[in-house]
């Protein structure tokens, strides 16, 4: 039955290649480039949804699989526990650094050992706000302690099975993808600036062919 | 194996282009998003938890704020339990897998060509401007955090992939965020 919940150190180590696994495709999917990461909130440029909801769907639906064989049990995984008030707003303050700064703290890690200068200044910067999160925190602790901090599911908001918001969370995807790349043509064919125009401090040479 | 199916594919694309090519294309986002999935749902499978990056930064910043100022951070609500009971900044899950992410990160970049020093941005801004805008935007998005508990990782990726409700709001949250903001900021951009 798994999860399989190894000894520490061979988690540990499990954690490097898992890790190394993800920073690497983070990479590849083009998230060490801050211009792509921003071009999201831009319209221009849909990566970050597209990677985002196909990694969501596929592990989710993984979960789904594996649950109905019997072979995983759901309730030995740890869920965030959920309290509304400071998530959405945490979020909120979290998306508008994402798009002032043009990056979250895992692309930003993956972009500053690639070299970007950048990505090393907002990993700085995430240090001091996470230490000026930590030096206010006694002033906000009651409202960054509020809400239910429970395992609260979709499905117990919905009423509905795990299947079934797994069937509705995928279709929200495919619904999604198909909007991304309707604004994606469409963009396009109105010949916005894309990433290929953009200039690059550095060197200006043209990003590769789509 | 299906990289090399997609950079066959981006070759293609690549043989009509003059430029001499320098970099390795991309992976197709859906490709991409799908290795992603399967890393995730493997931690899910051994670990019983998910990826994260948030959560092995708050303990790096707590360990370097610690050696400035120990009792403050050993007394801190927020950080100060990291430290309680002999306990290690190192010594977590997160620590060892954002490792992990750093040495793939490092490797990808070197492996297609992206691996450079330099600093990215927008068109229109001075490197000072950018480099000063991705400080701030770094304090916001650390703040923002902390206070979410967990980032697009931890929260939105992990929990998304779990059904977690909080979660989904967060994630929510962060696209009305960007996009609220992005209109106000978009000379850093476009």
């Amino acid at each position: 039955m798994m999860p399989i919940h190894p000894e520490t150190w061979v988690s540990y180590t499990f954690a490097i290649l898992a890790g190394f696994a993800f920073g690497f495709v983070l990479e590849r999917a083009g998230f060490g480039s801050t211009r792509k990461l921003a071009a999201q909130f831009y319209l221009r440029d849909m990566t970050v949804l597209k990677v985002m909801f196909t990694a969501i769907v596929t592990a989710m639906l993984g979960l789904v699989a594996l649950r109905t064989a019997g072979l995983v049990d759901f309730d030995a995984i740890y869920v965030n526990p959920t309290s509304m008030p400071p998530q959405v707003v945490g979020g909120l303050i979290f998306g508008a650094g994402f798009v002032i700064g043009g990056y979250c703290p895992g692309t930003s890690l993956v972009a500053a050992v690639t070299g970007k200068l950048d990505a090393m200044a907002f990993v700085a910067g995430a240090g001091a706000g996470i230490l000026g999160f930590a030096g206010v925190y006694g002033k906000i602790e009651h409202f960054a302690k509020s809400g239910a901090n429970q395992r609260i599911l979709l499905t117990d908001w919905l009423h509905l099975s795990f299947g079934v918001v797994a069937l509705l969370v995928t279709l929200l995807a495919f619904a999604m993808f198909a909007g991304a790349e309707l604004i994606e043509r469409k963009l396009r064919g109105r010949g916005a600036p894309t990433e290929k125009d953009s200039e690059n401090f550095d060197d200006a040479h043209a990003s590769p062919a789509e | 194996m299906a990289m090399d199916m997609t950079h066959a594919i981006h070759d293609e694309a690549h043989a009509r282009d003059s430029a001499p090519m320098r970099e390795k294309p991309m992976w197709d986002p859906y490709v991409a998003g799908f290795f992603l999935g399967l890393v995730l749902l493997g931690t899910f499978l051994v670990v019983g938890r998910g990826l994260g990056a948030s959560g092995a930064l708050t303990r790096a910043s707590a360990k370097l704020a610690e050696l400035v100022a120990p009792h403050w951070v050993h007394a801190n609500g927020a950080i100060g339990g990291y430290f309680a009971n002999g306990g290690k900044w190192w010594d977590d899950w997160l620590v060892f897998e954002l490792v992990g992410v750093a040495l793939g990160g490092l490797a990808g970049g070197l492996t297609s060509g992206r691996f450079g020093i330099k600093v990215e941005g927008g068109p229109h801004v001075s490197k000072r401007t950018r480099l000063l805008f991705a400080f701030i935007g770094g304090i916001i998005t650390g703040f923002g955090a902390r206070l979410a508990q967990g980032c697009t990782s931890g929260q939105a990726l992990t929990g998304g992939a779990t059904l977690a409700l909080g979660s989904w709001a967060f994630m929510f949250a962060v696209f009305g965020g960007a996009y609220g903001v992005a209109y106000f900021v978009r000379r850093l951009w476009q």
